[in-house]
């Protein structure tokens, strides 16, 4: 187990609404990972509360996880089964129907350009067929939100399109997506909302235009900054106050 | 010195560099600091070791060069060789499957023809290597009580580990033309374990066949043996004359198993690339095609747990071997099982810790797989299923396994013995029961590819495992005779696993 100075979160207050694409940015170190995964139920945090949904994820994490789907930047699939076997023993994990869930198998596996792998077994895959079947399996429950740690990272720009679709038709569905990422160009592009971290406290959160206004009244930003601007003039303002 | 780059030299440098790292690393566990530990460790064993060599061997020091000798010495030699043999094939198998550099060798302007030379030798080496710590304390102990002539012995393991070396690769290279690359990986892996097993269970079985005994010396000091073994002169005992002290046998012997391991190196380091292209073509390209699911059926959070891990086990092909293994072992005591029918209950008494003792061993590996070995932790530990359940499954996966391959074995021993039926029943459910609670206690999130190096993460772990079951197997002895007398050996099968369970990391437990 890691054991740090000082914690790796810190009086973060984060709200995201439902049907929200949040996208959570920050340098490396910055506590992103470990927010995300205390939001998945994957790390109890010290102190605070964790709301899911309504749910409180920490009195009931059951509950919480019912609604919830984690995809981290290391696609974690059996090497021995096949993707269809993944989707089921998903779907069982998550208590779908069985009928529900081979229908819901068949379209994602079609949808990711899968099916012709469905009974093929993972160890032969690339990272970006991984990836896939790891998101099929986000999905194949239907969850109310998702939670991606760099979902990008290793992938080809034709299974990354597809993610960005994915994730896209979720929230217009009504789903909740909270993304950590370094390509700052996708926040900029598909977020609602950014939040940027750093050293475990959130500095500054907003649309794109709230965060240049933030980053214009502490260093003078002009209008239309790219968020790769905005992000480090804010952070560089963080880093010179501590 | 500045060795030329690309130089045979060079290689055999970087590869020595290598296999020392991983050595340290896996004798250490990956922590530096313990390296003064270990070797203390390794210091202490082999001076204990020179013990256990002056009680087993000590009296043979002045042997004779009698044909009994021969018989007992080529035998044990045989099975040295046997056991060299399966190790130097599974690092073959690794050699061309899963090194990693692999790519960046094959994709560089040298002459893979040399360092594929020096991979094969290296294997040689560490082969022999792996053989010298546990045959020089017997060699010392015999060189200390009768002379120079057995330092003969050393060169013998020399010649041995080269001669293991060369059968391994061509028999590796053998599958690979005759099965292919996608096949041969498991099916290496699985001739690998069984090699190892193959003499002494072989043995085994003749003994219980020919004089209804579990001991293979019967085998050997028998007078069909001697009688049917070649003359004193033949060449077949070369080896053992070596061993014995004899120097033109030595020269002899160490001539041909050099002659065989530079013909392999010769015939086989040119075709090595192309060997190691086509098994990175399987794991790249081929992905194993499974059986069409059946269908998406109705099943709970557990069962599909538990549906997963059995798929998992069975699909898993060292795991495959060294299950196979343990049931090779089990077939002795099965046939002599067999053959004890209406015969009393004598032999019956040898089966019952036999089995109980083989299903805390498979335990507690199934129960490492099913709860350490988890390759996907987070989607496990996101699903909306409590933590206990998920436990409580994987147990019952392990507790299931346990119970396909054994229940069998005790329903025939009902047939001969229903009293000896219920304690095997209950010494291998408790037996098994215990060396997954062994592996609850200890467990810590690893790669289930990470399993060859379980008993080195927790060596705790792993005395605890291997005590608890020597202890449910004297108790499952004892109470075939008299269930009373087994209360004090289970009285320490339950202090070991008391020890186990205070001195676990019970802080890190959180998942």
């Amino acid at each position: 187990m890691k054991r740090f100075d000082r914690p790796a979160v810190d009086g973060l207050d984060l709200t995201v609404r439902a049907g929200e694409f949040y996208a959570l940015v920050g340098p490396n170190g910055a506590g992103k990972t470990t927010t995300l995964r205390m939001v998945a139920g994957l790390l109890r945090p010290d102190a605070g509360t964790i709301r899911v949904g309504g749910i409180d994820a920490l009195a009931d994490p059951v509950a919480a996880k019912r609604i919830t789907a984690w995809i981290s930047d290391e696609p974690m699939i059996y090497e021995k089964l096949t993707p269809r076997e993944y989707l089921e023993f998903v779907a069982g994990l998550w208590g779908v129907e069985p009928p529900v869930a081979a229908a819901r198998s068949t379209e994602l596996l079609d949808w990711l350009d899968l099916a012709p792998h469905a009974d093929e077994r993972c160890e032969g895959f690339s990272k970006g067929m991984r990836q896939k079947v790891a998101l099929a399996g986000a999905l194949v429950h239907e969850p109310r939100m998702i939670i991606l740690d760099e979902p990008l990272t290793g992938l080809d720009a034709g299974s990354a399109r597809q993610v960005k679709t994915v994730l896209r038709d979720r929230t217009r569905a009504g789903g909740t997506v909270i993304m950590t990422t370094h390509i700052l160009e996708v926040a900029e592009r598909m977020a609602d909302r950014i939040g940027i971290i750093a050293h475990g406290r959130l500095i500054a959160e907003g649309t794109l235009e709230e965060l240049r206004r933030q980053a214009g009244a502490k260093d003078g930003a002009t209008d239309g900054a790219s968020l790769e601007d905005t992000f480090l003039a804010l952070v560089a303002e963080t880093a010179q106050a501590a | 010195m500045t060795v030329q780059v690309g130089t045979a030299v060079w290689f055999a440098q970087h590869e020595s560099r290598l296999a020392w790292r991983d050595w340290l690393s896996m004798i250490t566990a990956g922590r530096r600091e313990r390296l003064r530990k270990v070797a203390i460790g390794i210091a202490a064993f082999i001076i204990f070791m020179h013990f256990v060599a002056y009680w087993v061997v000590g009296r043979y020091a002045d042997a004779v060069v009698d044909k009994q000798t021969l018989v007992a010495v080529t035998a044990s030699m045989l099975l040295s060789w046997l056991l060299m043999i399966s190790q130097a094939m599974e690092s073959i198998t690794r050699a061309f499957y899963a090194r990693s550099d692999l790519d960046l060798i094959l994709a560089s302007p040298v002459a893979t023809n040399e360092l594929f030379g020096v991979r094969i030798a290296t294997v040689a080496l560490a082969t022999t290597m792996m053989a010298l710590p546990l045959a020089a304390p017997f060699i010392n102990v015999l060189i200390a009580l009768g002379g120079w002539r057995w330092l003969g012995a050393y060169g013998v393991i020399v010649a041995m580990g080269a001669a293991a070396t060369a059968l391994a690769v061509g028999l590796t290279v053998a599958l690979f033309r005759v099965l292919g690359a996608k096949r041969t990986r498991f099916v290496a892996q699985v001739v690998a374990a069984v090699i190892g097993a193959a003499f002494v269970i072989g043995l085994q079985i003749t003994a219980i066949m020919s004089y209804g005994t579990l001991s293979r010396s019967a085998v050997l000091q028998s007078d069909t043996l001697l009688a049917l073994a070649p003359g004193m002169n033949s060449v077949l005992w070369w080896p053992a004359r070596a061993a014995l002290g004899e120097l033109f046998p030595l020269m002899a012997v160490l001539a041909v198993s050099l002659t065989l391991l530079a013909a392999a190196i010769a015939i086989v380091a040119p075709r090595f690339g192309e060997y190691a292209m086509a098994a990175a073509g399987v794991s790249h390209a081929g992905a194993g095609q499974a059986r069409r699911s059946a269908g998406f059926g109705k099943t709970s959070p557990r069962g599909a747990l538990r549906r997963k891990e059995w798929i998992l086990l069975r699909r898993d092909p060292w795991l495959m071997s060294q299950t196979l293994m343990q049931m090779l072992y089990l077939v002795p005591p099965a046939l002599m099982l067999w053959r004890s029918f209406g015969q009393g209950n004598g032999a019956l008494e040898v089966l019952v810790p036999v089995l109980v003792m083989a299903a805390g061993q498979l335990g507690g590996g199934l129960a490492w797989l099913a709860i350490s070995g988890e390759d996907a932790p987070d989607l496990v530990a996101t699903a909306p299923v409590p933590s206990r359940f998920v436990l409580r499954a994987k147990i019952e996966a392990v507790l299931g396994a346990i119970a396909m391959i054994f229940t069998p074995l005790v329903v025939l021993l009902a047939i001969a013995s229903p009293r000896y039926a219920a304690v095997a029943g209950v010494g291998i459910v408790t037996s098994s029961a215990a060396a997954t609670a062994v592996q609850f206690w200890f467990r810590s999130q690893a790669k289930r590819s990470q399993f060859r190096r379980r008993q080195v993460s927790s060596r705790l772990a792993t005395f605890a495992e291997a005590f608890s079951s020597i202890g449910w197997a004297g108790a499952a002895a004892v109470a075939a005779i008299s269930i009373w007398l087994s209360v004090l050996p289970a009285l320490l099968a339950l202090l070991v696993l008391a020890g186990a369970w205070y001195m676990s990391p019970r802080t890190q437990h959180a998942w």
